[in-house]
């Protein structure tokens, strides 16, 4: 499990930095209070950046690389929040060999996501998924609930363009 | 002592209670095989070689762990177990960039050795391999592509230093060791200490190559290029060549470094001296003007960025003296290319110390007395043993030489600057002699002497008690100086050493593998080879070094003085975390 | 609480509220409320219950309440009425309006709805018999059953302590504190035969024993809960939290006082949101009455418990990993010795036993160890919860006496392989167990005989696979889900399964030669006898059980290029029979791949030319099957 780098901007707010510092505060005195500091923290936030490590570092006298070294142990913790609008490319076989690889790339190059990831103002994110069962419309890719079928990259701008 | 008999491959034995099969089979004279293995600072049977089977177990158990107990039945080399060691090679192999001929680590790799050994089909498995780029921005490399993730050099970083730039990150197979978010080590509040390196089985952490360097400026006619050499070198570099730790192979060393075509070598135990006067002076006038104390030795690179990082509010503690090293090439650069006519744009001063963050002190700010860096290019005793080595100069057959003059005469007390508690005492013999104003009877300060992390004493000079405290290895230092900081400790004058023991223990060693590391007190052995030097020398007090003495009269007037302090003193950033 | 007097008080108030007895005139409704039931739509059904005996004005006789997971998944939403003296009435597959009607017919009006109850529900069943079962209890997949685990969930109230107590809850801790030696305690669970439910069957009584006696320095000593239940398929454990919570913390407290321990953690799943809400329910009422806390009984013993959850790594199953993860890091595990009977968690001694485990011990305190022990076999005692799954009819929890033959399970409880396939094997175990192949349906369940046929018990998945699952398959996906979960510590488990995987992979590509099967026979044993870990050590099971007794499988993959189970994808190949093709074109137009196009030949009979599939641009998605109404696509 390889966890992807961080890619959004950050814009924590003092009130969750107030609030984050009160929970470390509060579990000051727990034993191995890391694990529901990182919790607490991307309940906080909706993920661990680095700034909120540093915070979170600051606070606890804990290493930066031992903070990162958990974070990405655990599947649960997000190095990236999830876009408002979040993308899945199927790369299921069917929709592979119908070209859902162009697809991806072209939603991927449209939002500067190449590889996917999510943009820096964390208004998109882009994955790559395996097939969701909707062959028959190959090649398809959902926004949030929605399924997008029987696409062609001339399509993309114009899905992208209604959530923009 | 308490004993328990076991049998090992048949035979019997009484070995001590308590102590793991792992030990026990080495005092039947059996090394079982171990590539995670690092005594108390990385016992988490992670890479599964030291499997042995012990009769009635449930199963191979971890030698490196599992402690003995009585009757109990330990077979370490059966077929079985020969196979799961290969198993485990080749699993290795699999995920491992193969370029050995090549790599750095040949012939004094762990893993090569074990395959070697077992017999390995370096293609018997294949499959995906983890990808990673090479960091090599700092001169700590670290090439993940060679990685096994024996995790020693986490322990080293972790465990031992208690610096933790460095661990495992991701899971399962894409775990990796590196720094929070990937970062190249650079970017991190890395000290360069160096210790990953020396505890990396395989090729995967090496220092950044700068022989190339050396040897292109050993062959341009227009450079004039000398080199100075630490204590510990000579102390370690016959290691290189095939000798015993603890041999001092100070003339051989010499002789191969003057057949590289050097056109001065020289020995850094000079500057060591002049470290000492300048120290020792500095310090006695804190103690006399009320300045800050306690004072702390500025010689360790390592120390230095390890208390800009991690101790920003005692960088004012920190002595203003340059190391030995840079102070050696500024007085080269100032003082003698003004007294040969030399330009110095035209020196190439070459260190040779077995240190990695020397690397990181050459490039510092304010370290160019002459207006061009002092050192040039710093060399672990490593590297320069690669020199010699592919210099084709056959180094055991050398008849002893001599350092060239006119800087050749160092103090016993530099001498000793190589271990741990070596500038303390050196710093205290001239210190104790200008306050007292007349020849101590004994130069010998054994409470300062020994590897223990941390070493007190309290000496009366000049009538007035003078507390001292030596830490080597940043986990002691953080200890001390949190104690210092909280008031919890008085002390007015500290000597560090980023690494535990000191440099003849530092990150540029000689490369020994675990099963050495594990057995043999290489910081004693090495330190041994220094005390053994300063207790035959005729001088052993810096202050009585007549190289010293004439430096001061002919160029730098007294120590502290104007000139002394612009070519010879330095200053200091506060980098915080 | 400060005395036994007032739990035996707080028993005699609530006794008739739980099942009402005959004579009183309270009729009790619940409603399943656990995960399953919820995702199926229990919510509404439990407020439109609410709603309309409020509006009814029924509030003085019927009680309406949820309650956990009664086991029977494929039914829920469901309801139970009980009335004094009567069987209960099982409503199965609820919705809001169905509960509308129970509320005027039954509730109101006196009479069951017999439409809506179990046994005119029965999946699996074609028609309506006469006479069939309104209660559960009548029905033979519950009437096999044994319930000691499970004994309170579906029955009480989880969110409500005095409901447990009703049911005998916190009575053992009594009994114990009052009593009982803490060796006496011991010797009781170590009598009862009690052994680790959740995978090696450790016996209990021993671990505490250790636990007790090695290290006696008067420091600290931690109980722990592992309800960290990753197996994927098993459930055993979350509906133990959600349906009765306080039998794990009265456990714990006992095992507390056993190894003499105040501090406990239970490590759950973050992954059981409603799991952990209940427990969290539950500390507080238990911290409430002094159940948990100083000084409980007035007895002097102290003791309390954290919750810790878990952030999605499987490894934290394991014990030293667990230990690992509560303690704050990456959840590694850690070489055994020092075991954590005498270094454990915060390097203190430490016991840790599975939420299934602990449900059963305050039975045995208060029933005694002969009563436990006189279930089960020889080596086995005692009841096993499976999460009973797959190619069977009735999916769901079941408990049964240890001993159980898998026959009775599959057929009989489980109610047979539907749609007339043949039951090929039983998975248990999960990602750590093996397979039991038809030839061995008789083996009696326990401990013993799993492992030596190469299975194990684990934590109580039971996977149901017919003629249809492909074993090469079913084993890829174990091993893609340990190597995705493993921690990446030791190298034969993080290389080694990897390459495993490699290898079954290309074997499914139709790219395996008969080398690989010994190669990954090879390296599967290694891992097992070479990993750090339970989870390494057991990670190539799927694999050396599959090669164990379906290793025809494999050899027709890798020789034949043939998936037998026509699963492999690689190795299958669509073909249109153009004799039943009728040409209506429906597979073309819905083929991703325009891989189908017509022919010249018409067939008999028909007016159209009947189409072919090009092998070289199918993509075998199936779609073309799905769409073709006269049989005329194969797939071989």
């Amino acid at each position: 499990m390889k966890k992807k780098l961080t890619t959004v901007d950050f814009c924590g707010t003092k009130e969750q930095e107030e609030k984050l510092v009160a929970v470390i505060a509060e579990l000051k005195d727990t034993k191995g209070a890391m694990m529901p500091i990182l919790q607490k923290a991307q309940e906080i936030y909706g993920y661990l950046p680095v700034e909120v490590m540093r915070i979170i570092a600051a606070h606890t006298g804990k290493s930066l690389e031992e903070i990162f070294g958990i974070a990405t142990f655990y599947s649960q913790f997000a190095l990236n929040p999830k876009g408002k609008v979040s993308i899945a490319v199927c790369l299921g076989t069917a929709c592979y060999v119908k070209g859902s690889g162009d697809i991806y790339n072209k939603v991927g190059e449209e939002l500067g996501l190449v590889g996917g990831g999510t943009t820096s103002d964390g208004k998109f994110s882009l994955e790559a998924t395996r097939c969701i069962g909707a062959c028959g419309l190959a090649p398809v890719l959902t926004v949030n609930e929605q399924v997008y079928g029987r696409l062609t990259t001339a399509d993309i701008k114009g899905i992208l363009d209604q959530y923009r | 002592m308490e004993t328990v008999n076991i049998k090992i491959n048949g035979r019997d034995y009484a070995v001590e209670s308590g102590i793991t099969i792992l030990e026990a089979a080495r005092y039947a004279g059996i090394d079982i095989p171990t590539l995670c293995y690092l005594k108390e600072i990385n016992e988490i049977g992670a890479c599964r070689l030291c499997l042995v089977e012990v009769k009635g177990a449930r199963g191979p158990v971890t030698a490196c762990v599992y402690p003995v107990s009585e009757g109990m039945e330990i077979t370490t080399n059966s077929p079985a177990i020969m196979k799961a060691r290969k198993m485990n090679l080749q699993l290795l192999l699999s995920n491992h960039k193969k370029d050995c001929l090549s790599c750095v680590r040949s012939t004094t790799c762990e893993l090569q050795k074990l395959c070697n050994e077992y017999d390995v089909d370096e293609h018997y498995f294949s499959g995906e391999r983890t990808e990673h780029a090479v960091d090599d921005k700092s001169p700590i490399i670290r090439d993940n592509d060679k990685c096994i993730l024996c995790r020693r050099c986490v322990a080293a970083c972790q465990n031992m230093q208690e610096i933790g730039v460095i661990g495992a990150n991701d899971r399962g197979f894409d775990t990796s060791i590196g720094s929070y978010f990937k970062k190249p080590l650079a970017d991190t509040s890395c000290i360069n200490c160096g210790q990953c390196i020396v505890a990396c089985p395989v090729g995967a952490l090496y220092e950044r190559d700068d022989t190339a360097k050396v040897f292109a400026a050993l062959a341009d006619p227009e450079m004039h290029v000398a080199i100075c050499t630490a204590p510990s070198v000579r102390a370690q570099i016959g290691e290189c060549f095939g000798y015993e730790p603890g041999t001092d192979t100070e003339g051989k060393m010499i002789a191969a470094i003057k057949r590289l075509g050097f056109d001065g070598v020289y020995d850094m135990n000079l500057t060591a001296d002049l470290t000492i006067m300048e120290e020792a002076t500095e310090f006695l006038g804190r103690v006399k003007n009320g300045g800050v104390l306690p004072m702390i030795t500025s010689c360790s690179p390592g120390w230095i960025k390890y208390c800009e990082h991690y101790f920003p509010e005692m960088t004012e503690n920190l002595s203003t003296c340059k190391s030995p090293q840079q102070m050696f090439g500024a007085t080269y650069k100032t003082y003698y290319a003004q007294k040969m006519g030399i330009d110095p744009k035209k020196i190439f001063f070459v260190s040779a110390i077995p240190c990695t963050a020397k690397k990181f002190e050459v490039g510092r700010p304010n370290q160019a007395a002459a207006g061009v860096p002092d050192v040039d290019v710093a060399i672990t005793t490593r590297e320069l043993a690669r020199m010699i080595q592919k210099a084709g100069i056959n180094f055991r057959a050398l008849e002893d030489e001599k350092f060239d003059i006119p800087f050749s005469i160092g103090s016993g007390a530099g001498a000793i600057f190589g271990a741990t508690g070596g500038v303390m005492e050196a710093a205290l013999r001239t210190a104790a002699e200008v306050i007292e104003g007349k020849p101590l009877e004994c130069v010998d300060f054994n409470e300062v002497r020994g590897t223990a992390g941390i070493k007190r004493a309290t000496y009366k000079l000049g009538g007035k008690e003078i507390r001292v405290a030596v830490a080597s290895g940043t986990a002691n230092a953080k200890k001390l100086l949190t104690a210092v900081k909280n008031g919890e400790e008085k002390v007015d004058f500290i000597e560090i050493m980023a690494c535990p023991g000191g440099c003849v223990n530092g990150g540029g060693q000689p490369y020994q593998p675990a099963v050495v590391r594990n057995n043999v007190d290489l910081r004693a052995k090495r330190a041994s080879v220094l005390y053994t030097a300063d207790k035959n020398m005729d001088i052993r007090k810096s202050h009585e070094n007549s190289d010293v003495k004439r430096l001061y009269d002919e160029f730098f007037g007294e120590p502290n003085s104007h000139k002394a302090h612009e070519i010879l003193h330095t200053s200091y950033v506060k980098r915080g975390l | 609480m400060k005395s036994l007097a007032e739990l035996v008080l707080i028993k005699e108030k609530m006794k008739d509220q739980i099942i009402p007895s005959a004579g009183s005139d309270e009729i009790r409704v619940v409603v399943g409320l656990a995960t399953c039931g919820i995702a199926a739509g229990a919510r509404p059904v439990l407020s439109t219950l609410l709603e309309g005996v409020e509006k009814a004005d029924l509030g003085d006789k019927v009680s309406v309440t949820q309650t956990g997971c009664i086991g029977i998944c494929q039914y829920e939403p469901v309801v139970e009425v009980y009335e004094p003296g009567k069987d209960k009435i099982t409503y199965v597959k609820m919705t809001a309006e169905k509960a509308a009607r129970v509320v005027e017919e039954h509730l109101k009006g006196g009479k069951v709805v017999t439409e809506y109850t179990i046994g005119n529900n029965l999946v699996g069943q074609a028609e309506k018999k006469d006479n069939a079962p309104d209660s559960l209890n009548d029905v033979i997949f519950y009437e096999k059953q044994t319930r000691v685990a499970l004994r309170n969930c579906g029955v009480i109230n989880p969110e409500v302590i005095d409901e447990y107590i009703a049911r005998d809850g916190y009575a053992a801790l009594a009994k114990v504190l009052t009593e009982m030696t803490p060796d006496e305690v011991i010797d009781t669970v170590l009598a009862s035969g009690l052994r680790g439910r959740g995978g090696a069957g450790f016996p209990t009584g021993k671990k505490w024993q250790l636990a007790r006696n090695l290290v006696k320095d008067g420091g600290k000593k931690y109980v722990c809960c592992n309800a960290d239940e990753g197996d994927p398929g098993a459930f055993m454990d979350r509906s133990v939290l959600e349906g009765d919570p306080h039998a794990v913390l009265e456990a714990m407290a006992i095992a507390g006082y056993a190894i003499g321990a105040d501090e406990g953690y239970i490590y759950v799943r973050a992954e059981y949101p409603i799991a952990i809400h209940r427990l969290e329910i539950a500390l507080n009422q238990a911290r409430q009455y002094g159940l948990l806390g100083k000084d409980i009984f007035g007895t002097g013993f102290n003791f309390d418990i954290s919750l810790r959850f878990g952030a999605g790594a499987f490894v934290c199953g394991e014990e030293t990993s667990l230990m690992t993860s509560i303690e704050g890091k990456r959840g590694e595990p850690r070489p055994r010795p020092p075991f954590p009977a005498v270094k454990g968690l915060f390097d203190r001694p430490t016991i840790l036993n599975n939420v299934e485990t602990y449900a059963n011990i305050a039975q045995i305190i208060l029933k005694g160890a002969d009563w436990f022990a006189s279930m089960g076999t020889e080596k086995s005692k005692g009841t096993k919860v499976f999460a009973l799954g797959g190619k069977i009819t009735n999916t769901g929890l079941v408990e049964i006496p240890m001993g159980t033959p898998l026959r009775e399970v599959i057929e009989v409880i489980g109610g047979g392989i539907p749609h007339g396939k043949k039951f090929k094997a039983a998975q248990t175990g999960g990602p750590s167990g093996g397979c039991i192949p038809a030839h061995l349906i008789d083996t009696p369940i326990d401990y013993d005989n799993l492992l030596a046929i190469g299975s194990m018990m684990g934590s109580g998945g039971l996977i149901v696979m017919d003629e249809d699952n492909c074993m090469v398959d079913i084993a890829r996906f174990f091993l893609d889900f340990t190597v995705d979960e493993s921690c990446g510590k030791c190298t034969p488990c993080r290389v080694g399964t990897k390459r495993m995987l490699e290898i079954l992979d290309k074997i499914i590509a139709g790219k395996g030669e008969l080398e690989d099967i010994d190669r990954l026979e090879e390296l599967a044993n290694y891992i097992k006898s070479a990993s750090l870990c339970g989870l390494g050590q057991t990670a190539p099971n799927p694999v050396i059980s599959t090669l164990r007794y379906f290793r025809d499988e494999y050899i027709a993959h890798v020789v034949d290029k043939k998936c037998p189970a026509g699963v492999c994808k690689s190795l299958l190949r669509y073909s249109i029979d153009k004799e039943k093709c009728i040409g209506c074109g429906m597979c073309a137009k819905n083929c991703p791949a325009d891989a189908i196009s017509k022919t010249d030949y018409t067939a008999p009979g028909h007016k159209l030319p009947s189409l072919a599939i090009d092998a070289a641009k199918c993509v075998k998605c199936g779609v073309c099957m799905q769409n073709c109404k006269f049989g005329a696509v194969e797939k071989k």
